[in-house]
């Protein structure tokens, strides 16, 4: 069964890190199609956190189709579009963005700076995917 | 909101000790299925709220409603459905677990004894300890698996944590937060602790010098309020905002204004604020001058 952790010093909201775990854990195929999430309240009485924040990463990861929940029976994990990536290409995609980032923070570039950067050039490659 | 959306609704509640008011002019509402933080330094009022939200205080002025009834009125049909655990989570230290849990029967006339027993089984807690030969973490376990025993629709907990250590803690929350997922009870918990609340709560209300300094959902609540660092100013900046706290150095300001999130003014930089930040902020307000702080 796959086993959220939780960072409470992250500064990211915590229903947020619930679904990076999955999208990750999806990503790299720990997780795969079919598998059964924990119920909410077994989350919880892991994590000792709120239910309707569990409830909220569920609906967050259904709304993006990276879940889906069966009444009574739970939350599955739903076949992905991408497939999941070999080890070594996420860690070598992985390497090469910290290089960037260093670079960018090397260049007086600060965290706002360097995200705002990085999301336009995603919109711009999105667009001309598109 | 219908009426079954609102475990609690305060209006002008007040609560007046000889010459010292305790609560004064109380009013909220705290929607139902949440787990809501009272937050307040000591003496604010935090746990004179809860008495007379469980119905063991009577008010001096204003009213409390619990669950569409009042509380003050002690009838069966509304005790049944409040759950108050007391600050220390008082036992009575010489009765045994399995005495407790007789003595909870016999006293609610809804009493879940399975659910005691399956939980003490869990957490390695014997029947037949004396309460006050347990840990203060089993203690606290016992308080409360028998306040859920009633399944309560509204619980009540004053400072619950207060004496735990860590684990306790956190062995606390994970069986509170069970209970909401599977009940679904509506949990009212005082503390001054605030990073711990940050996971578990989704509602607040903060009391300073016996007045409601905030309350609201804490997601609304965190949305709404920005933290502007711009060119030290004398005058405010803008005005649609309010403005909670200011804080000035020799060349910039900051301000904690309260503004919906609105488009920020040229020269000034919009900042997110942490819970704890916005707690602190309201609590550093100083409250509007009263009798209390006159007698105290």
């Amino acid at each position: 069964m796959f086993v959220f952790r939780l960072d409470s010093h992250s500064g990211v909201p915590t229903y947020l890190q619930l679904v990076q775990q999955v999208r990750q854990a999806v990503l790299l195929g720990f997780l795969q199609p079919g598998d059964r999430l924990p119920l909410i309240r077994e989350v919880v009485e892991t994590l000792a956190i709120n239910p309707n924040t569990v409830a909220k990463a569920y609906r967050q990861m259904e709304q993006e189709g990276l879940a889906v929940g069966r009444p009574g029976q739970g939350t599955f994990i739903t076949s992905t579009q991408t497939a999941a990536l070999s080890p070594a290409t996420y860690s070598a995609l992985r390497r090469g963005l910290e290089a960037w980032l260093h670079q960018a923070y090397a260049a007086g570039l600060d965290r706002q700076a360097a995200a705002a950067l990085f999301t336009t050039v995603q919109q711009s490659i999105d667009k001309e995917a598109a | 909101m219908t009426a079954t959306d609102i475990a609690l609704t305060a209006e002008g509640l007040s609560k007046r000790y000889r010459r010292t008011w305790a609560l004064r002019d109380c009013t909220l509402e705290v929607p139902a299925g949440r787990v809501i933080a009272l937050i307040g330094p000591n003496g604010a009022g935090k746990s004179t709220l809860l008495r007379l939200s469980a119905g063991l205080l009577a008010p001096t002025a204003g009213t409390v409603r619990v669950l569409g009834e009042d509380p003050t009125a002690n009838t069966p049909q509304v005790l049944a459905r409040i759950g108050f655990l007391a600050q220390d989570h008082p036992l009575f230290k010489h009765f045994t677990v399995a005495e407790l849990i007789r003595f909870g029967r016999s006293c609610n006339r809804r009493f879940d004894r399975h659910l005691v027993e399956t939980r003490m089984a869990e957490l390695g807690i014997p029947l037949d300890r004396r309460a006050g030969a347990l840990s203060g973490g089993q203690q606290a376990q016992v308080a409360l698996a028998l306040a859920l025993a009633k399944h309560p629709a509204l619980l009540l907990l004053d400072e619950p944590m207060a004496a735990l250590d860590p684990v306790a803690r956190l062995e606390f929350l994970q069986v509170l937060m069970g209970a909401v997922a599977v009940d679904g009870v509506t949990v009212l918990f005082s503390s001054h602790a605030v990073p711990e609340l940050e996971r578990v709560c989704d509602h607040l209300v903060v009391l300073n010098g016996s007045r409601v300094a905030l309350t609201g959902d804490i997601e609304t609540l965190l949305a709404e309020h920005r933290l502007l660092v711009g060119p030290r100013v004398s005058a405010e900046p803008e005005s649609s905002a309010t403005i909670v706290s200011a804080t000035h150095s020799d060349r910039h300001t900051t301000l904690l204004v309260r503004d919906g999130g609105g488009p920020t003014a040229p020269g000034w930089q919009a900042n997110p604020v942490g819970l704890e930040e916005l707690v602190l902020a309201y609590l550093r307000r100083t409250p509007a001058p009263t009798a209390e702080a006159v007698a105290a």
